[in-house]
């Protein structure tokens, strides 16, 4: 079924009486060429790339719960490619560009909307290092544009320029950046994959890998085993936990990152505006509601809950920025596990195991990642070979000394 | 008027203007917005919000789902306000909100003709195309019918602040059950604190006719609230919500200190609490949910519970017109209680509609057996309802119309640690789960135990238990005689039909919404909820998520505990973001850090910069001065020319000591540091374990076994933690002690050919000539007559220089004495820029270049790293990816000597392509040299040491700048070191 | 969270700075012929245990000590907490 506008319309006066599931509840098949771990964003997007470009035709989702139940579920919706290092700034340039055709790509409206980002400059030596990643976005062929105060002003009025504390001297624009619904993107990759005949299957959690020989043979589920000639693990939140059982250790520590939305309001933030000198970035849903976080708890932890001296120093950042903010409220604050990798970067890369895949340690920045790691993640799947973009992604840059590490701090995940 | 003659705990004595969509009218201290609104036969009073449907006041507590308002005007302009918890005052001004023209002919009521298309999800299958539209043509669109209310978009003028609250038991709730443990713990001697979300103590005591003790309730209440008030260790908190269950017994709770008010005056707006409670008592209550039936959500049709809490407690009826009737529609005895209240207030009853085919009957009402409501009339408020019977279909003409579904216990709390409710067959409801928050108590209504004893006995049983699990007995208290009223119900959970019923009010979800979300196959209950917007509206589904739940089971054919329950996550009700943000907002965003010359340089005029918490002097302008490079310039100059003094206080200092200091220090610098010599200073540099340079310094010696260690400014916590971690966690068998001693010592940094001149002034009897002195010694001696201090040969502008330290709170005093001493030498206060300047011009690094990414060899160190021993990094920077990385700290010139190049700019070969591919560096740090008369950078530039002399190109696309520049070594000035020796 | 500090009775989580995992108080011996092997998995494996994990957290509002906590990843339920140093010393476990 394509949707439209038309098709939209003839439901409507036709008591909707046509709408068909948007995907299957299909049983796993004994075996498949490809299986992906894990169906949140990545996993789905996996699925949909390896069906759409790489024609791969036998091919599963697992999830262990509901589609789009990882972190896909609950972000704060921002898309971007304004990284500095040249190991990252072509891979988020080209997640940019497979944002900017999603929709047509898989006939869902995942309300891709680049309303832009703005990066808040407070600091000369701010302003040196933003001038440093807006040149190398526009090396990579990324859009950036450096404003100053006067120019930031007519953009975004509101803000608190004269901060008594730290006040605003500029800012690092990119146009092109902007928001997607989240559930919107999972929704859009699993209607697309499952058409193209991925069996996409929920409520089966992987419990092993079966592996002989240093090659993977499939996994055991709670719905039996699958065989698999290629496993791809992308499973957010529980990296560790799944690559333990294939007796891996990672180089990925879990944490939590809490999220906020505020009650619905009136248009109130064009786009992402992210502050320079506290933890605290905002943008507004399309239903209205303030979308904005800030710095992760900073313990281990897998309990999905944070606490709240980070919700104090969030909205203390806020109410710094934009004191107009003040008499909204917040309506609910939510907590999403973090695989926090040891340079900030992420792995899309082979393991020891032969057929055996890993992508994750994508930090609190996957979801502007989903198209391409899932592009990238098939690439590697069905070629063996790494995407062009994605070839710094290896396991074995910490070993070998190629770190990527945008803020420059070392192994220390609850700093990146 | 639809007030009641008597009754009601409001002060009819009192008269409160207040202002409602421009139009005034009166009510009493005691009211809410709502309750006065009502009293004034207001019923409609909002908007939803997809198909801006006309709304009524459908709840009476912080459930409410329709009756949102803009509250106050101006700045404080405040949206989404539940008018049912709005405590009335005089003056008091409301808009309603979400319309376009006025509330009664909004024009965006048009989307409710077609709702049809715009069902649930329609949003994910349309908008596709032209591409280009979306953001300029349909999301605008949409974003400006969407949201709820305005924000003045002005600051909010408003003051917050937050604090700390300790207690053995926190009792959330202050009705029969809340009062009871209260009380119980209280009486037991227990610190207690009572947070009731309400401005009145009591809970649903003040909304039904229950009596205790053969009175009425709230006499009980009374009593209650003046014996805790007597209590020392009794802290009763109303108008506070407890909206979150943390860590370890912590929870969050806000105090509306002055929301009551027309303005704050001198308090504070609202307190954010972080209460930390050894033990909790959830006495939350329940709250009551509804049956969606066709065309349910007119004005003037509410939750039954709401319909007796307004004429119980505020003297309301709910009707428009006193000659109208009410109904009741209900599934159990609930129902009944409201049909019997409203007749005993004379108010006309038409009946009692019940699902139940043998329902009891409990008065002299008429009883519709076995019925249901399949339909209504009335555009701005209810006309009329369709009853049927069996087959049996008659309208009958009403002006208001409660409906009880039933009761949920208020889990919110309980659930905010994941811990999922469990669902119980018995009272139809999801009770608190097993896993809740450790030592939260659910008791009461909360607990599933409805009926007044039972909450009086459950809530005394509950704090007995509680304070027992920390060590306190507590007695059982005499409580007031109480009955259970009856309360059976059946499990009838929506009126099928083929008409809209609406689920979720406030965002407009229906039945046939949930059933076009199972067709399409997003069944499980988060599918649900994200494809419908079901229960993410301001409410969060109080009243609608488990009606939601039943529907969707029936769909599918499963139980409810099948179907799964949401989430729920804090806060319990909206919290004002600017409470979250406590006080610590504006100036008193961060904590400022003054160096010992702060007030000293601001008197002489000193322009200054944050430097992380810092604030430090940047330049010190000098009349005529229009311009900051002027003075900048001239600090230079006066430096290179004379002296300069500068406080250099904010870098980090660590006091090392003990018989070990020396293998420590050892192990935590790249290079030797235990040969350093007694009374001398060597330049250190810090990796990280990573083997990427972390931070670099000075290292004085002062005695065998005394180390005095610097840092940057911006590392000196971090690298006092590292330091403590490797002497604590790694090596705790060294003896070696550590101090942070950044905040004890004053450091002046003197520096200048005449600086030896200057010191020599203050010195007391210290022979600093260069040769008893040289360059890099240290020691400790006096100044000034006897004032301890210790002087370090050491130099960050590449002259003669010295730091001098004196306790800090000298420091004030030693900058006058040494301006006094050198007036006659030009001695010149400088600041950052200058600093800045200083430390490019001699190609020292400084945050730009030791920025986590870079190695010691990118910045020409890389022959400090020893290989004679092992220290923290070392191993690590021997990895090929950083041992063969050929980038390399240069200086760099332009060509054309007055054209700036800008950091940040990034470096290619002459004419070659610029993309990411041919990058081959970029620029730190730039400046203007006034000593050279020409910009001046630095920059780590691919194979930099051997490109002495090219000339490439610094390239900023983003300004659109291109500058040819000469490579040239770091050192600009005095590159053989000559004057640091002199 | 509180943290139970061993000398000073529970203490808001918010004075501490967190490090990670303990085992990085197991600092390799720079002088084993595969040190550069063995630091790399020092610096950067984890375990990262969902239950439960000992991991370092300083004091730095405070007295400035380095702690050992035992704490549950999935319920943040802190079973204990010991001085760095005692633990590295083995004065307790």
């Amino acid at each position: 079924m394509k949707f439209s506008g038309f098709k939209v319309v003839k439901e409507a006066l036709t008591g909707h009486a046509g709408w068909k599931p948007l995907w299957r509840d299909p049983d796993p098949q004994p075996a498949y060429d490809i299986v992906i771990v894990g169906g949140g964003g990545h996993g789905l997007a996996t699925a949909f790339y390896l069906a759409s470009v790489f024609r791969e035709q036998r091919v599963a989702v697992l999830e262990k719960g509901w589609l789009g139940s990882g972190n896909i579920g609950r972000n704060t919706t921002i898309i971007r490619s304004n990284y500095l290092l040249p190991g990252n700034e072509p891979f988020y340039e080209f997640s940019m560009k497979l944002w900017e055709s999603l929709e047509q790509e898989t006939n869902f409206n995942s309300m891709v909307s680049q309303r832009g980002i703005i990066n808040l400059i407070h600091t000369d030596a701010q302003r040196d290092a933003y001038r440093r990643r807006g040149n190398a976005m526009l090396l990579a062929g990324a859009d950036a544009r450096l404003l100053d105060r006067e120019a930031l002003r007519k953009l975004v009025p509101f803000l608190n320029y004269d901060n008594p504390r730290f006040p605003i001297k500029g800012g690092l624009m990119q146009a092109r950046a902007g928001t997607a619904r989240h559930d919107g993107v999972a929704w859009g990759y699993a209607r697309g994959a499952d058409q193209r005949g991925v069996d996409i299957i929920q409520n089966c959690e992987v419990t092993g890998f079966r592996i002989e020989n240093g090659k993977v043979l499939g996994v055991d589920t709670s719905r039996g085993f699958i065989g698999a000639a290629k496993v791809g693990v992308a499973v957010a939140g529980n990296s560790s936990r799944v690559m333990s059982m294939a007796g891996m250790r990672l180089p990925i520590e879990s944490h939590v990152l809490q999220a906020f939305v505020s009650e619905g309001l009136k248009p109130t933030i064009p786009g992402v505006i992210t502050f320079g000198a506290g933890h605290f970035y905002v943008s507004q849903s399309d239903k209205g509601g303030l979308v904005f976080g800030g710095d992760i708890d900073g313990y281990n932890s897998y309990a999905q809950r944070g606490n709240l001296p980070v919700v104090e120093d969030v909205l203390e950042g806020g109410m710094a920025l934009m004191p107009m903010i003040g008499r909204a409220r917040l309506l609910r604050s939510w907590g999403g596990v973090m695989d926090m990798s040891m340079d900030g970067s992420p792995i899309i890369d082979r393991t020891d195991i032969d057929g055996l895949y890993f992508n994750g340690g994508w930090c609190y920045g996957g979801f502007k990642a989903t198209p391409a790691s899932g592009y990238a993640f098939a690439h590697l799947l069905s070629t063996d070979t790494p995407h062009p973009t994605a070839t710094a992604y290896r396991f074995d840059r910490f070993a070998r000394g190629y770190v990527i590490d945008e803020k420059g701090v070392g192994a220390q995940p609850n700093l990146h | 008027m639809t007030r009641l003659s008597t009754g009601g705990l409001i002060d009819r004595e009192t008269q409160l203007r207040f202002s409602f969509n421009g139009r005034s009218y009166t009510g009493h201290p005691g009211d809410t917005l709502a309750s006065a609104l009502l009293a004034n036969g207001v019923q409609l009073v909002g908007r939803s919000f997809k198909y801006h449907r006309p709304r009524g006041v459908f709840a009476a507590g912080s459930e409410e789902p329709n009756a949102m308002v803009e509250l106050r005007s101006g700045a404080r302009q405040e949206p989404n306000t539940r008018a049912t918890v709005a405590e009335l005052f005089d003056g008091l001004v409301a808009r309603s909100q979400n319309h376009v023209g006025s509330l009664e002919r909004d024009l965006l009521a048009i989307n409710d003709l077609f709702a049809p298309f715009l069902a649930a999800g329609f949003y994910y299958k349309t908008f596709m195309w032209p591409k280009a539209f979306w953001e300029k043509l349909y999301e605008p669109a949409i974003r400006r019918a969407a949201g709820l209310g305005t924000l003045s978009m002005r600051p909010d003028p408003d003051s917050y602040d937050k604090g700390f609250l300790h207690c053995d038991l926190l009792v959330i709730g202050a009705g029969a059950a809340g009062l009871a443990a209260a009380l119980t713990a209280g009486r037991a001697g227990a610190q207690v604190v009572l947070a009731e979300e309400d401005f009145q103590l009591g809970g649903r005591l003040l909304s039904e006719r229950d009596s205790l003790d053969g009175a009425e309730a709230s006499l009980w209440v009374t009593k209650m609230r003046e014996e805790l008030q007597s209590l020392a260790n009794v802290r009763l908190m109303p108008r506070t919500t407890v909206f979150g269950a943390y860590d370890h017994g912590i929870y969050g709770a806000v105090e509306r200190v002055a929301d009551h008010l027309p303005t704050p005056g001198d308090r504070v707006r609202q307190s954010l609490w972080r209460i930390r409670a050894k033990r909790a008592i959830l006495a939350a209550g329940a709250i009551e949910r509804h049956i969606p039936f066709a065309e349910n959500d007119r004005p003037g049709i509410m939750l039954a519970g709401a319909m007796r809490a307004y004429a119980n407690r505020w003297a309301v009826t709910p009707l428009k017109n006193a000659t109208d009737r009410v109904a009741v529609f209900t599934n159990g005895d609930d129902g009944h209680r409201t049909a019997l209240d409203l007749m005993a207030h004379g108010v006309p009853v038409l009946g009692v509609i019940d699902t139940r085919a043998d329902a009891p009957r409990f008065g002299d009402y008429r009883l519709f057996a076995g019925a249901t409501i399949t339909g209504t009339k009335g555009r701005h408020g209810l006309t009329a309802i369709q009853i049927t019977q069996g087959s049996k279909a008659a309208w009958y003409s009403v002006g208001a119309l409660g409906v009880a579904g039933g009761w949920n216990p208020n889990v919110h709390l309980a659930s905010h640690h994941r811990g999922r409710p469990v669902w119980d067959e018995g009272v139809l409801a999801f009770l608190p789960g097993p896993n809740g928050p450790h030592g939260l108590i659910p008791v009461g209504a909360a607990a599933g135990k409805g009926g007044v004893a039972n909450a009086l006995a459950d809530g005394m049983q509950g704090a007995i238990t509680a304070l027992g699990q920390i060590g306190l007995a507590a007695k059982p208290i005499p409580l007031p005689q109480a009955e259970n009223t009856p309360a059976t119900q059946e499990a009838f959970w929506h009126v099928p039909g083929r008409r809209r019923a609406w689920v979720d009010f406030q965002n407009d979800v229906t039945v046939k919404d949930i059933a076009l979300a199972h067709k399409e196959n997003m069944r499980s209950v988060e599918h649900l909820k994200r494809w419908t917007t079901l229960g993410m509206a301001t409410d969060q589904g109080k009243t609608s998520n488990i009606s939601a739940l039943a529907v969707m089971a029936e769909l599918t054919g499963k139980t409810i505990p099948q179907t799964g329950t949401t989430m729920f996550r804090p806060p319990y009700t909206g919290v004002s973001l600017a409470v979250l943000g406590g006080g610590d907002t504006g100036p008193h965003f961060r904590p400022k850090r003054l160096t010992p010359t702060h007030y000293w340089a601001s008197a002489r005029g000193a322009s200054f910069i944050e430097v992380g918490p810092w604030m430090r002097a940047q330049f010190f302008p000098q009349p005529g001065e229009t311009h900051w490079r002027h003075s900048v310039d001239r600090e230079v100059l006066a430096v290179r020319a004379g002296v300069g003094i500068c406080d250099v206080t904010t870098l980090g200092k660590i006091d090392v000591q003990g018989a070990d200091a020396g293998e420590f220090l050892n192990r935590v610098y790249a290079n030797m540091m235990g040969t350093l010599k007694v009374g001398m200073v060597r330049y250190g540099l810090m990796l990280r374990e990573d083997g990427h340079a972390y931070d670099d310094g000075t290292c004085a010696r002062l005695a065998e076994d005394h180390f005095i260690v610097t840092t940057t400014t911006a590392n000196a916590a971090g690298v006092y933690r590292q330091l403590e971690f490797f002497r604590q966690c790694v090596w705790p068998d060294l003896d070696v002690q550590l101090i942070s001693t950044t905040d004890a010592w004053a450091q002046i940094a003197v520096a200048g050919p005449k600086s030896r001149m200057l010191l020599q002034r203050v010195v007391d009897d210290a022979d600093i000539s260069n040769a008893a002195f040289p360059f890099m010694a240290c020691r400790a001696l006096t100044i000034c007559g006897g004032l301890r201090a210790r002087l370090f040969r050491i130099s960050f502008s590449g002259e003669l220089a010295y730091e001098l330290a004196v306790p800090a709170r000298y420091g004030h005093a030693l900058m006058e004495r040494l301006m006094e001493q050198g007036a006659d030498l030009g001695v010149t206060p400088y600041g950052t820029e200058a600093l800045g300047v200083l430390r490019i011009e001699k190609g020292h690094a400084a945050g730009a270049e030791l920025n986590g990414q870079t190695t010691a060899q990118m910045l020409g160190l890389g022959r400090m790293v020893s290989a004679k021993k092992d220290s923290v990094g070392a191993i690590m920077s021997r990895r090929e990816g950083l041992a063969g990385d050929k980038r390399r700290l240069v200086g760099l010139k332009p060509v054309t000597a007055q054209t700036p190049v800008a950091a940040g700019s990034h470096l290619f070969t002459r004419r070659a392509v610029q993309d990411m591919a041919n990058d081959q560096g970029w620029v730190t740090s730039a400046c203007y040299s006034p000593h050279l008369e020409s910009y001046i950078a630095l920059g780590f530039l691919e194979d930099g040491e051997n490109r002495l002399g090219e000339v490439i190109t610094a390239a900023n696309p983003l300004e659109g700048q291109e500058v040819a520049v000469e490579v040239v070594s770091a050192h600009f000035v005095d590159p053989d070191g000559g004057r640091l020796r002199d | 969270m509180l943290i139970p500090h061993p000398l000073l009775g529970p203490r808001d989580a918010q004075e501490f700075i967190y490090l990670g995992d303990a085992t990085l108080m197991h600092r390799p011996d720079a002088t084993r012929p595969d040190a550069e092997a063995a630091f790399c998995d020092y610096v950067f494996l984890r375990h990262n245990p969902a239950g439960v994990h000992r991991e370092l957290w300083f004091h730095e509002a405070g007295d400035r000590s380095w702690l050992v906590v035992t704490r549950n990843t999935v319920t943040h339920e802190i079973i204990g907490a010991e001085l760095a140093c005692d633990v590295k010393l083995g004065v307790t476990q």
